[in-house]
């Protein structure tokens, strides 16, 4: 462990009914097939039926707290910007 | 814990049941002691699942309390190789490798027959293949790894040689194709050893002191305080509650 370099992966887990991938938390492993055996031990007790993406941290680039403001902030004053009016149909959902 | 209805072997499931519980018992000593984080959690993972296995094997001969916590070294009818110490990270792996491929290839053949064993090895035979997934995986990295690990893999892999023989002994209600099992063990470990970079160990596959050894009650010595060490509460409290 000491002489060997176990880098920081992140965890994203699908679960069998889930629609998506979210993010379960971090671990480190040497390597991406091992850090897929521990995220299976720590996040998903194995279910069957889940996807595991393990991702190296280094590799995500996330965007800048100070820039939050001109990055997100929405126009609040001009509520044409926001497609928010529409009914969305039920069978649409999860498009 | 449902009664199969299909009549079971008493012994069958003695021996298959002390197994599991025997090597349980020794990775759950690796807590708190695994090489990293990450591997703590994968042992006791495994130890858990073996644990079950011995649970529901044990339940099937009497109550699985006092056949685990009650019975002295000479009544225990699991294969030495179980029993044998931890040792170092390598060593452990290699008593994982051994151990998993064997019981991978027993459970397979449970579980396709029609057996009483069929609907349990069926299920355990998923959680072992993991084990053996995990197993083959440490003895690729650490044979295939420094020059350290090489050497500490290798030598773990010889030590315990002497132990697998008696795993293909027959073990009576147990209906399985035990030569074939031999020779299906013997590819798998060798290919998984060549992928390592390791050397299949030559010598004889069983020690002369030990013939019959731990499936007719006769274990090796670190056994003994193994047990002593399980069964200790138990005894000072009979028939205490938990």
């Amino acid at each position: 462990m000491t002489n060997t370099d176990w880098p920081l992966w992140e965890v994203f887990v699908r679960s069998r009914r889930g629609l998506s991938h979210t993010h379960a938390g971090s671990l480190h492993a040497p390597d991406a097939e091992m850090a897929l055996r521990n995220a299976r031990d720590l996040y998903t007790r194995r279910s069957e039926g889940v996807s595991l993406w393990v991702v190296p941290s280094s590799a995500i680039t996330a965007s800048s707290p100070d820039e939050k403001d001109p990055f997100f902030e929405p126009a609040a004053d001009k509520p044409y910007r926001h497609p928010t009016f529409y009914e969305i149909p039920e069978g649409v959902r999860h498009l | 814990m449902s009664a199969a209805p299909a009549p079971v072997s008493a012994p069958a499931a003695l021996a298959l049941g002390d197994d599991a519980l025997v090597l349980s018992h020794r990775l759950g000593e690796w807590a708190g002691h695994a090489p990293v984080l990450e591997e703590e959690v994968a042992l006791a993972n495994i130890a858990l699942d073996l644990l079950g296995q011995a649970r529901v094997l044990l339940s099937l001969v009497g109550d699985e309390d006092e056949l685990a916590y009650l019975r002295e070294e000479r009544a225990f009818r699991n294969l030495q190789l179980v029993e044998q110490p931890n040792g170092d990270f390598a060593h452990t792996i290699a008593r994982q490798l051994y151990f998993s491929t064997y019981q991978m290839l027993l459970y397979g053949q449970l579980a396709a027959g029609d057996g009483p064993f069929a609907p349990l090895a069926a299920k355990a035979v998923k959680e072992v293949a993991y084990h053996q997934d995990h197993a083959e995986h440490w003895t690729v990295r650490l044979g295939d790894g420094t020059d350290e690990s090489h050497e500490r893999m290798q030598r773990g892999c010889d030590a315990l040689w002497r132990f697998t023989g008696e795993m293909f002994q027959p073990v009576e209600g147990v209906d399985v194709d035990w030569q074939a099992m031999a020779a299906a063990w013997h590819e798998s470990i060798t290919s998984v050893l060549e992928r390592a970079t390791l050397t299949v160990p030559e010598g004889p596959q069983r020690g002369a002191w030990a013939a019959g050894a731990g499936r007719q009650g006769l274990h090796t010595e670190p056994f003994g305080r193994m047990l002593a060490e399980m069964q200790h509460l138990h005894r000072s409290h009979p028939g205490a509650t938990w």
